[in-house]
C-alpha cells in the first residue's frame, strides 16, 4: 500500500495538521498582540501590583487606603464580591425553600403569590432590578436631614441604614456630624440594593429547581410515609427532602456560580466589587489584558472550588447503588 | 513514516512561526500622506474636528442644530482661516476613548475636544498645541453647607466619577488633608450627577468646566450651589493634531496665537475693518496688510483677519461660550492674558 493511502497515517497526519494550525493561530494572535502592545508603547507585566492604587474603593469588609498596593486593591474586592456572593446565596435559599413550599400548598392564593413571584422576577432582566432598587433605595426614602427613626439609634435615610454597632465599649451608636452620621453601622443604598436585587433575583430561580426536586419524588413516597404514622412535616423533614436533594444539588450548583458572577454587575449601581476594582485598575494604568486575565483566572478559581465543593457533597448525599 | 510526519509538523510551525512578522511601526495615519493635512482639508473643503458627546460651553449643538463652544470656535477658526469661512467645518461627537484613535487614523483633522495634555498621550501618536483653556479639578457642593474650600468639607459624602485622573485627585486630596470624605463611585457620568443632585452626596468631584457646565444646565436655580478648587493644579486642556504633519500642527498653533495676538492688540471682531488701516506694524503682520505671513503657512495672507472678522479674539470666544456672556460664568482666571496675571502667552507675530 501507498504510505498515504494508510488509514493510520492520515489521522495522525490530520491530527496534527490541525494541531499545529492551532498553535499557528496561537503564535500569530500572541505576536499581533505583542506587537501592537508595542508600537502603542504599552508594556506588559504584573509590576504593576506592587505599585500604589491610588484610587478610592467606597466600602469594604476589608480595610483599604489608596496608599495599599493595586494587589490589596483587587485582594478589597475580591473580599467584598466574596462577602457579598455568600450573604447572597444564603438568603436566597433560605427565601427559595420557602418559596417552594408556598407554590406547594394547596390553597391558591399561597400558590397564586409564589408563582406571580417567580414569574415576575424571572423574567425582567436583573440589570434592570437592580437600578430599580437602586432607584428606590436613593430617590425613595427621606433625605439625610428628615432620616426615618423607627428605633433609637436606627436611622433610614437616602444614605443607607445607620445602626447602632456592637463595639468593645458596649453599643456604638450613629451620631450626626455636620454631613453625614458618624460611628455606628452603615449599610450604603449602593450595598442594599445589591444585597436586596440579587438575592431575591437568585430566589425566583433556586425556588424552582427546589420545586422541582420536591416534585420528582414520586407522590407513593409521601403517602407511604403518611400511612405509616409520620407527621405531615414529617414526611416533608425525613422523607421528602432527603430525596429531593439529590436532585436539586446539581442545579443549585450552577444557581450559586450565577450568583457569584452576577455580582459583577456591582457596576451599575457603584457596589466596589472585584470587577469594579478591576476595571478601575485597567483605567489607570492601561494594563487591560493583565487586568482581564486576574479577573478571569479569580472568577475560574472560585467557581471550580465551588463546583468541587458541592460535587463532593453530592456524591456523599446520592443514592448509594451497591 | 513518522519522521514524514515531523517534518511536515515543521513545515507547518515554521510557516506559523513566520507569519507574524511585525510590520513597522508607523504612526503617521494615511501612509504617503504626510504633511497633506492642508490639501485634504483644501480638497474636502472642511475641517473635520472632534466633539464632545455633550458639553455646553466646549461642544454642543444648540436647538437649531449648529453647533457653539469654545473647542467648537477653535475649530471654526481653522477653518476660516484654511478655507475662509468659519461654517466650512463638520463636527463629529466621540467619547473620551475614541477621541485619540479617530485622530489618529485620520477620521478627524483636529481634535479640540477638552483633552488633557499629558506626556504618554503626547508622546503616543499625536501632536499638542497650546492649552486653549486651563482647567482644574474642583468640587461642587450645596451654598447652604456654607463651604468654600476643601477642608470645610470634613466628612462629606462626595460623588466620583471613575475611569479618570479625578478619582485619583479625590483620594489625594481626602487622605493629604485628612478630610475623611466618603466616596460613592459610579461607572457613569449622569448616575454620577443624579446621585450629587438627589442628595445621595453631599459634593461631586469633576474638572471644574463641567461643574460649571452642569450647574448652569442641570440645577434648578444655579445660587443654590458653589464651586471651588480642589488643589492648586491646572489642568491644560489642548487642540491636538496627529503626529507627522508639521505644517498643519503649525496651522493649528498659530491660528490659537492669533485669537490670543489679537486680544492683545485690542483687535475685534467689530473693529478688525478699522484696524486694517492701522500703521502699528504689529497690527499690518497680523492681518496681512503687510504680506508674507500667511505665505509661510501655506494659507492666504488674510487668513487672520478672517479669523478675528468671523469667530473673534480669544476674549471674545472665552465670554460669549463660557465666560461672563455665557450661562456658565466661569471667571477667565488662568486663562487671563499673561498681560493681566493669566497663562495665555502671546507669541511674537514676526
Amino acid at each position: 500500500m501507498v504510505w498515504w493511502r494508510d488509514q493510520k497515517f492520515r489521522a495522525i497526519a490530520l491530527q496534527l495538521l490541525a494541531a499545529s494550525a492551532f498553535i499557528g493561530l496561537i503564535l500569530w494572535l500572541t505576536g499581533n498582540t505583542a506587537a501592537n502592545l508595542a508600537k502603542r508603547g504599552l508594556t506588559v507585566g504584573f509590576d504593576f501590583l506592587g505599585r500604589a492604587a491610588r484610587f478610592p474603593i467606597s466600602e469594604s469588609i476589608l480595610s483599604y487606603s489608596p496608599t495599599d498596593h493595586f494587589w490589596w486593591a483587587y485582594t478589597v474586592g475580591l473580599g467584598n464580591t466574596l462577602f457579598i456572593t455568600v450573604i447572597v446565596a444564603l438568603t436566597a435559599t433560605v427565601l427559595g425553600l420557602m418559596l417552594a413550599i408556598l407554590r406547594r400548598e394547596d390553597n391558591p392564593l399561597a400558590q397564586g403569590a409564589g408563582t406571580t413571584y417567580v414569574e415576575f422576577f424571572r423574567n425582567t432582566p436583573l440589570v434592570v432590578q437592580l437600578l430599580f432598587w437602586y432607584a428606590l433605595v436613593t430617590v425613595g426614602l427621606p433625605s439625610i436631614d428628615a432620616p426615618l427613626n423607627p428605633l433609637p439609634g436606627v436611622y433610614l435615610t437616602e444614605r443607607g441604614l445607620y445602626l447602632p454597632a456592637i463595639s468593645l465599649n458596649g453599643l456604638d451608636m450613629p451620631v450626626r456630624a455636620k454631613f453625614n452620621f458618624e460611628g455606628g453601622l452603615n449599610l450604603s443604598p449602593e450595598f442594599v440594593a445589591m444585597y436586596l436585587g440579587l438575592s431575591l433575583y437568585a430566589a425566583a430561580f433556586i425556588g424552582e429547581i427546589i420545586r422541582g426536586g420536591l416534585e420528582a419524588v414520586s407522590k407513593g413516597q409521601t403517602e407511604a410515609a403518611l400511612a405509616l404514622g409520620l407527621a405531615p412535616k414529617q414526611a416533608l423533614n425525613l422523607v421528602l427532602i432527603p430525596q429531593a436533594l439529590r436532585i436539586i444539588i446539581p442545579p443549585m450548583t450552577s444557581q450559586y456560580i450565577n450568583i457569584l458572577k452576577n455580582s459583577t454587575l456591582a457596576l451599575v449601581v457603584g457596589y466596589p466589587d472585584i470587577s469594579f476594582v478591576t476595571a478601575t485598575t485597567i483605567n489607570q494604568t492601561g494594563q487591560a489584558l493583565e487586568g482581564i486575565f486576574i479577573l478571569m483566572l479569580v472568577f475560574f478559581t472560585i467557581s471550580i472550588v465551588t463546583s468541587v465543593a458541592m460535587n463532593i457533597y453530592n456524591s456523599r448525599v446520592a443514592l448509594k447503588v451497591r | 513514516m513518522r519522521r514524514r510526519g515531523l517534518a511536515i509538523i515543521g513545515v507547518v510551525g515554521a510557516l506559523a512561526a513566520c507569519s507574524p512578522a511585525p510590520k513597522p511601526v508607523n504612526d503617521a495615519a494615511p501612509a504617503g500622506k504626510a504633511g497633506s493635512t492642508l490639501a485634504t482639508v483644501q480638497k474636502h473643503g472642511y475641517v473635520s474636528c472632534g466633539a464632545s458627546q455633550a458639553n455646553a460651553g466646549f461642544s454642543l449643538p444648540d436647538d437649531k442644530g449648529y453647533w457653539r463652544g469654545l473647542d467648537i470656535d477653535m475649530c471654526r477658526a481653522v477653518a476660516a482661516a484654511v478655507l475662509g469661512d468659519q461654517d466650512k467645518a463638520r463636527f463629529v461627537p466621540l467619547t473620551g476613548q475614541q477621541r485619540l484613535t479617530a485622530l489618529q487614523t485620520g477620521e478627524i483633522d483636529l481634535l479640540p475636544r477638552t483633552t488633557t495634555w499629558t506626556m504618554a498621550r503626547d508622546a503616543n501618536g499625536v501632536n499638542f498645541t497650546f492649552p486653549n483653556y486651563y482647567d482644574y479639578t474642583g468640587f461642587m457642593v450645596r451654598a447652604a453647607t456654607g463651604a468654600t474650600k476643601p477642608a470645610d468639607i470634613k466628612g462629606a459624602s462626595v460623588c466620583v466619577q471613575t475611569g479618570s485622573i479625578t478619582e485619583v485627585i479625590f483620594a489625594d486630596v481626602s487622605w493629604r488633608q485628612k478630610l475623611d470624605l466618603k466616596p460613592v463611585i459610579f461607572d457613569n457620568v449622569s448616575a454620577t450627577r443624579q446621585a450629587f443632585f438627589s442628595g445621595r452626596c453631599d459634593a461631586l468631584i469633576t474638572d471644574a468646566s463641567s461643574l460649571y457646565s452642569v450647574r448652569a444646565t442641570q440645577s434648578k436655580n444655579p445660587d443654590d450651589y458653589v464651586i471651588f478648587a480642589a488643589n492648586d493644579e491646572a489642568n491644560p486642556l489642548t487642540p491636538a493634531v496627529r503626529h507627522g504633519d508639521d505644517q498643519w500642527f503649525d496651522i493649528v498653533k498659530w491660528v490659537f496665537q492669533a485669537q490670543i495676538t489679537a486680544e492683545y492688540l485690542g483687535i475685534t471682531r467689530d473693529n478688525v475693518d478699522e484696524m486694517l488701516k492701522s500703521e502699528d506694524p504689529a497690527i499690518r503682520r497680523l492681518l496681512g496688510v503687510e504680506p508674507g505671513y500667511g505665505k509661510a503657512l501655506g494659507l492666504r495672507e488674510d487668513w487672520a483677519y478672517q479669523i478675528i472678522k468671523q469667530v473673534g479674539n480669544y476674549g471674545e470666544v472665552y465670554d460669549r461660550n463660557v465666560g461672563k456672556d455665557s450661562k456658565l460664568k466661569i471667571d477667565r482666571g488662568l486663562n487671563r492674558l499673561q498681560r493681566d496675571g493669566g497663562l495665555m502667552v502671546p507669541l511674537p507675530f514676526s
